[in-house]
């Protein structure tokens, strides 16, 4: 009875808005009116941030590996741009939920080959999807436009309110509030007994069974959520930017996605958001800084991540934001993230 | 009839090349447990060592070869004690960002020294063209690879199942404890297995020059061939890679000469079905550790 | 715990947050600065294109300054390795963040297409230096193009090959906008003149191995194949044509020159001897002109330029004769209507900017490749002059 309380009293303790989330999402509001010049990159960055919300949700919560993540991204994006391009859907709210639900559907489908067998096959099963779906965009061009993408989508006004604008404010503001609401969304749920019951299958699946948790039902369940979010982001991409090209299944955007997230750290739900926003600002000021070489030194950060180990840089990083907090609150500060401790 | 022979026999060559490729990576995943995403990255250093050597040195095409084998395999002990080694013990994920990270530079490392054109390889004359055999059309330098490969393959499997090196090395992946326990040096046993196998993928790697085109970009777009033999042959043992890499080339050749637009479509389709049907490979004896 | 680490977190996401806006102050624009943002293709499949177009632009500012009308030309590079998205987001951030007055490049056709709407938008000319779609020009009044169009290189082989003996043609054509292009000029034309093309393949833009196209083109017993491949794996192309005998079996090959870049010639072989191309430039062009800019690339980049790099090099060629024309005036109707009708002798010969579709006219030369000295080169024989883009005269 007491382990019972106990459990419940700490999910709900873990499902409590502290003072510091409410200041992320101020900050990222303030963001959008702070730097209004860079709209573009910062809409980057939240689409990233919500596809990668997306994997954390099978991948810290539930442990499925995904290197083909992009399939759902892909789906949503052509979705939407299918739905905008001959006029079937015109209002892009609207359009955003069905490009959604028909990647959620194409996950609800997929996930009975995905649930099988062990990391590796799930890393192939996954990326195999992905790489066929792209195979079948390029094959049937005549629907998709092949290699040259979707082109001339003309996207509507949100709610016939808000036109997308060249400088891509309408665009970030639209994609904040949506990653706001699918973030709220995933919040609750992975403090609901749902997620805890993911979180017991994650840890160890056999046990999960053995105290009643249908494993594979969850599974199915979150996979085809996170899907449904992935198609969001893929819908958003095409939303804000006019296009949707092949490139939104390749293997490079998976690949990116698994480095965001594990960047950010897995199981956690900023992991995803801060991975995002830091993995972009690297991108940028390397590609600026030299276009034609800027992957040695991604790569060499990457390197050096792993190798020093991320729990130290966080560490180190997090050293002056924690000095100003201790002199503050004058509380000890204790600073390894949830997953590096794994 | 001449030319489904003559796609057969490219079919061969395609996945013998795959699988000479491939075989380091079947080793360092299945045998060491280590995702080495940058496995590429040593075949492209073996493609243009041989291509420096023969293009701007004035090496013969066969003399160049074995450096190739030996550069590549520098490379990899080099990268094995100095860093490979502190992340066996990692978890998949910390190995993938790893990889991928050694990928990225040796991708911009290239490119900066090499340039992004293609590179070719002068070969010999007596490797160009083709010759009739019994009306079949046989390319005189798929059939060198064909040799040279199958040569390998026997080579490679009778180290592991007759040499003492051999024993040694199925001894520290079945367990490790005991063979230390055993007197057996695990971490030299696998330092080695690592540099062979990058050597390896360094003689793959020349030799693929002509076929599949080296750039500085190989090691990400072959990425994906690789894990594909490897998780469809399963990773016990060198047995299984071979035959999903013959597999694997035969159905692309195959793929690509009867329905030339749906070639992709037909590997990703027979990979997934046997993933689904046999999730540990076709030959896989355990999960993959 | 897990309480406090969170919090941690999320202050440093913030810090890391609030950076793109320290990264983005940009100094004052000064006034005498003309800005053209440059973006190409620099990392993945098509990064050589990229590097040609950089490199040309580079040696032509080195030769004539980076001042012209008074005003100082700034070029800021950016990769978008061929993936529109990226082009368009880097368009979209150069022109509001960076204030360009050009934007330039474009590696392949969806990234052109992408950034059409911005140049309109914008009215800021965008000066195509690759990609050769034929209606890349349509789709916004700002863009002029300084590459060619592969309607251009395709009709002109179409009808040479009809009319020079050649009956049967089997095709080989990447599958996207430019090789489709490719293929239907030839083939209206080349049926027009009494042609018939006896197998048709399309080939998967990224492609590791031709074996087996090649074994179907081998199979189908024609005079010639056409083909046309990105440029960067003709290399590839023509030593698998070798290997697979195609040489020896006396089946030739045609194409837009694009399979024949200058800058691999020198890796395909002696197999490669005798391919007649339909292209805007080769190497060995036969002007002083020409010898002097081959000459100066060679010296500055040791390797010989293709037809990517004369695009550039006219590519900012126009950029600065369309500046001195307006007087260092940087509005875009003007630099535009400057740019119309102007003619020059550029290293591939005597160019022009048509004045209705803002499409590049130039001579297309018929080129056999032939050994000289010792090197590979695309050899002219014969010129069609002021080829215009038939993919819109005739409309």
């Amino acid at each position: 009875m007491t382990a019972l309380t106990d459990v419940s009293s700490q999910a709900a303790a873990g499902a409590r808005w502290r003072i510091s989330e409410v200041v992320f999402w101020l900050l990222a509001l303030a963001c959008a009116f702070l730097f209004p010049s860079r709209y573009l990159i910062m809409t980057d960055i939240v689409r990233l941030g919500l596809f990668a919300l997306s994997l954390d949700l099978i991948l810290g919560y539930a442990g499925i590996v995904s290197l083909g993540h992009a399939a759902f991204f892909g789906v949503g994006a052509y979705s939407a741009g299918l739905l905008a391009l001959h006029g079937i859907i015109n209002e892009p709210v609207i359009a955003l939920v069905a490009a959604g639900l028909v990647a959620a559907v194409l996950g609800f489908l997929t996930s009975f080959l995905v649930i099988r067998g062990v990391d590796l096959t799930r890393l192939m099963v996954t990326l195999g999807i992905a790489l066929l779906l792209e195979a079948l965009a390029e094959r049937f061009s005549d629907v998709t436009g092949g290699s040259d993408g979707l082109q001339g989508i003309e996207m509507q006004p949100i709610l016939g309110l808000f036109a997308f604008d060249m400088f891509g404010k309408t665009g970030f503001f639209y994609s904040l509030i949506v990653l706001f609401i699918l973030f709220l969304l995933a919040r609750r749920i992975v403090y609901s007994p749902f997620g805890l019951s993911l979180r017991a299958i994650r840890n160890n699946p056999l046990r999960a069974a053995a105290i009643g948790v249908p494993v594979n039902r969850r599974l199915v369940a979150v996979y085809t959520l996170a899907a449904f979010y992935a198609g969001i982001a893929g819908a958003l991409f095409t939303q804000t930017s006019a296009l949707a090209s092949l490139d939104v299944f390749a293997f490079e955007r998976s690949a990116d996605l698994m480095l965001v997230l594990v960047i950010g750290g897995t199981g956690y739900l900023y992991g995803g958001l801060i991975g995002a926003v830091v993995f972009k600002m690297l991108q940028e000021f390397f590609q600026s800084l030299t276009p034609q070489y800027w992957l040695f030194w991604i790569g060499l950060v990457l390197v050096v991540i792993v190798l020093v180990g991320r729990a130290r840089i966080h560490r180190s990083v997090l050293f002056v934001p924690n000095l100003i907090i201790r002199q503050f609150v004058g509380r000890k500060a204790v600073v390894v993230p949830e997953s590096d401790a794994s | 009839m001449a030319s489904v022979l003559t796609n057969l026999f490219d079919g061969v060559a395609y996945g013998m090349l795959l699988f000479v490729l491939a075989c380091g990576l079947a080793v360092t995943l299945g045998l060491m447990n280590f995702v080495n995403l940058a496995h590429g990255a040593f075949a492209m250093a073996g493609g243009y060592i041989c291509a420096v050597l023969v293009n701007n040195s004035g090496w013969p095409f066969f003399a160049a070869l074995p450096l190739a084998f030996a550069g590549s395999a520098a490379i990899g002990i080099v990268l094995e004690r100095a860093l490979y080694r502190h992340l066996y013990m990692r978890g998949h994920l910390d190995q993938v960002l790893f990889s991928i990270g050694l990928v990225f530079m040796s991708v911009a490392a290239v490119d900066y020294v090499m340039g992004s054109s293609r590179v070719f390889i002068k070969l010999p004359a007596a490797l160009e063209g083709q010759i009739d055999l019994f009306g079949v059309g046989i390319g005189r330098y798929r059939l060198m690879i064909v040799v040279i490969c199958g040569l390998l393959t026997l080579a490679l499997q009778l180290i592991l199942a007759k040499t003492r090196f051999g024993s040694r090395l199925r001894a520290a992946v079945d367990d490790p404890r005991a063979a230390i326990g055993l007197g057996i040096n695990v971490p030299q046993v696998f330092a080695f297995t690592f540099a062979f196998g990058c050597g390896l993928a360094g003689l793959g790697g020349a030799l693929s020059a002509e076929i599949l085109g080296l750039d500085p970009y190989f090691p990400l777009k072959f990425m994906i061939y690789f894990l594909i033999v490897v998780t469809v042959g399963g990773s016990s043992s060198i047995t299984g890679p071979f035959l999903a890499s013959l597999l694997l080339g035969i159905a692309d050749v195959a793929g690509k000469y009867y329905v030339p637009k749906m070639g992709p479509f037909v590997i990703y389709t027979v990979m997934i079905v046997i993933l689904i049907w046999r999730p540990n490979g076709l030959f896989g004896r355990t999960a993959a550790r | 715990m897990i309480d406090f680490n969170r919090r941690r977190m999320l202050l440093w996401a913030a810090t890391a947050a609030a950076l793109p806006g320290l990264c983005a102050v940009s100094p004052a624009r000064a006034e005498d600065t003309v800005k053209i943002g440059l973006i190409l293709p620099m990392t993945g499949g098509q990064a050589s294109t990229g590097k040609q177009i950089d490199n040309a632009i580079k040696l032509y500012m080195q030769q004539k300054g980076d001042t012209v009308a008074g005003r100082k030309i700034e070029i800021i590079l950016k990769d978008d390795a061929a993936v529109p998205d990226n082009t368009k987001r880097l368009a979209q951030e150069l022109i509001v963040n960076d204030k360009v007055n050009f934007i330039a490049g474009f590696g392949v056709t969806p990234a052109a297409l992408a950034a059409a709407p911005l140049a309109t938008q914008a009215k800021i000319p965008e000066i195509v230096m690759a990609a050769g779609t034929s209606i890349i020009t349509e789709r916004s009044p700002y863009i002029v193009r300084t590459s060619f169009t592969l309607a251009q290189s395709s009709t002109i082989i179409g009808d040479w090959a009809a009319k020079n003996g050649i009956k049967k043609v089997a095709t080989l054509t990447s599958d996207y906008a430019p090789g489709n292009d490719a293929l239907n000029f030839f083939k209206q034309h080349f049926t027009a003149g009494g042609g018939e093309i006896v197998e048709e393949v399309k080939v998967p833009l990224a492609n590791p191995d031709f074996a087996p196209f090649l074994q179907r083109m081998k199979d189908s017993k024609p005079d010639a194949m056409f083909v046309f491949v990105p440029a960067g794996q003709g290399g590839n192309f023509m030593k698998q044509y070798a290997e697979r005998g195609l040489d020896k079996s006396g089946i030739k090959v045609i194409g837009p020159g694009d399979v024949m870049d200058d800058d691999l010639l020198n890796n395909m072989g002696d197999a490669a001897l005798g391919v007649v191309t339909a292209h805007l430039y080769s190497a060995a062009h036969p002007s002083q002109m020409n010898k002097d800019f081959v000459a100066a690339y060679k010296k500055a980049f040791s390797n010989r330029p293709g037809f990517m790099a004369v695009s550039g090099y006219d590519g900012i060629h126009l950029i600065y004769e369309a500046l001195k024309k307006t007087g260092g005036d940087t509005n875009g109707d003007k630099l535009v209507d400057a740019m119309k009708g102007m003619k020059w002798e550029s290293p591939r010969g005597p160019i022009s900017i048509d004045p209705e579709t803002r499409d590049i006219v130039q001579n297309i030369y018929i080129r056999k490749l032939e050994k000289v000295d010792g090197e590979l080169y695309n050899v002219e024989f014969e010129t069609f002059e002021a080829v215009k883009d038939p993919g819109k005269t005739k409309k």
